[in-house]
């Protein structure tokens, strides 16, 4: 496996997490309130959608010339990964409260709870549409990464193949512990996939837009690099100016989706 | 028409996100690039500085508001 397969893979992997994280504490305040049976249910019917949206336009993509491919899924990664790390630095930096999956958990189980029980022997659409909008929302754009990286790598069946063992894992670490993953890095791997989804949308856009990149594919890691110095930087700067603000800091403000 | 706009303030929001200044300004980025490359000039190097440049403007922004 070459280096930029492993870096796809990786990419895949840990941003399928984090949004399997998200999607898998609606999925147990749902189970737990109103049953697992339909919180199941909602998300088979979820992740079957996606599946079908990956393979009818995974094809398709194809089709378009590598180079257009390119400038297209580079411009469109790059927004979308200076999205991420734009909300990865504030959050690091204080400006924006971390996201505490247990105070969600929490916050869902109410609102589950608050539209009454559902009655028995009938389907429970309330639910299903509850955990089916979380499970298709965070999955999309999990489903995005690994069309466009996939495609653009000429690969999505290594960029499948991190987004399923990271829902596996997810999944697993969910079953047993029956209970949101409040200890996950989110934060930590929002960064990472931030810098990952930005570094590719850089590297692809200026390749399909006709520059000869130094060091060919080599020079992923060093344009990576850069990002990564600079992102740290600004966390710093901007924790400085968010001392100076709060004095009192270190506490954040309360719990933010 | 309701359904349409909400379509497309989803996608919207699903792609651009919370500053359009990152959109604006990639999208000028890469338009000046393919300028220079036409002149035959491999500009390799613009791309990563005008990134941290629109990432640093956005924060800047957003903290701006905030304070």
């Amino acid at each position: 496996m070459t280096t930029s397969s492993l870096v796809l893979v990786l990419s895949a992997f840990l941003a399928c997490a984090v949004e399997a994280v998200e999607a898998l504490t609606v999925v147990l305040a749902v189970g737990v309130t109103r049953g697992f049976r339909i919180a199941l249910l909602a998300t088979a019917t979820a992740t079957a959608s996606l599946v079908v949206l990956v393979v009818a336009l995974g094809p398709a993509l194809s089709l378009v010339p590598l180079g257009w491919l390119r400038v297209g899924v580079g411009t469109l990664l790059l927004v979308f990964g200076v999205g991420w790390l734009r909300k990865a630095i504030l959050r690091a930096s204080g400006y924006k409260a971390l996201r505490d999956e247990a105070a969600l958990y929490e916050k869902q189980k109410r609102a589950a709870q608050s539209n009454g029980a559902p009655a028995p022997a009938s389907t429970d659409w309330y639910g299903f549409a509850l955990v089916f909008k979380a499970v298709f929302l965070e999955g999309l754009e999990v489903a995005f990464i690994v069309l466009t990286f996939g495609t653009a790598q000429g690969s999505i069946r290594l960029a499948s193949l991190g987004a399923a063992l990271a829902v596996s894992c997810v999944a697993a670490v969910g079953v047993v512990l029956h209970r949101p993953l409040s200890r996950v890095p989110e934060n930590a791997m929002k960064f990472a996939v931030g810098l990952m989804i930005s570094t590719f949308g850089i590297f692809w856009s200026a390749e399909g837009a006709g520059i000869a990149w130094p060091g060919e594919d080599l020079s992923i890691f060093g344009v990576l690099a850069f990002l990564t110095a600079t992102s740290f930087g600004l966390v710093a700067i901007l924790r400085k100016t968010q001392h100076r603000r709060l004095p009192s800091a270190g506490a954040l403000p309360g719990t933010t989706s | 028409m309701h359904y349409v706009k909400q379509f497309l303030l989803f996608w919207y929001d699903f792609i651009i996100g919370d500053d359009w200044v990152v959109a604006v300004g990639v999208a000028a980025a890469l338009i000046t690039l393919s300028q220079l490359v036409q002149r035959q000039i491999n500009a390799w190097w613009l791309m990563p500085p005008a990134v941290v440049t629109l990432l640093a403007l956005s924060l800047w922004r957003e903290t701006r508001k905030r304070q």
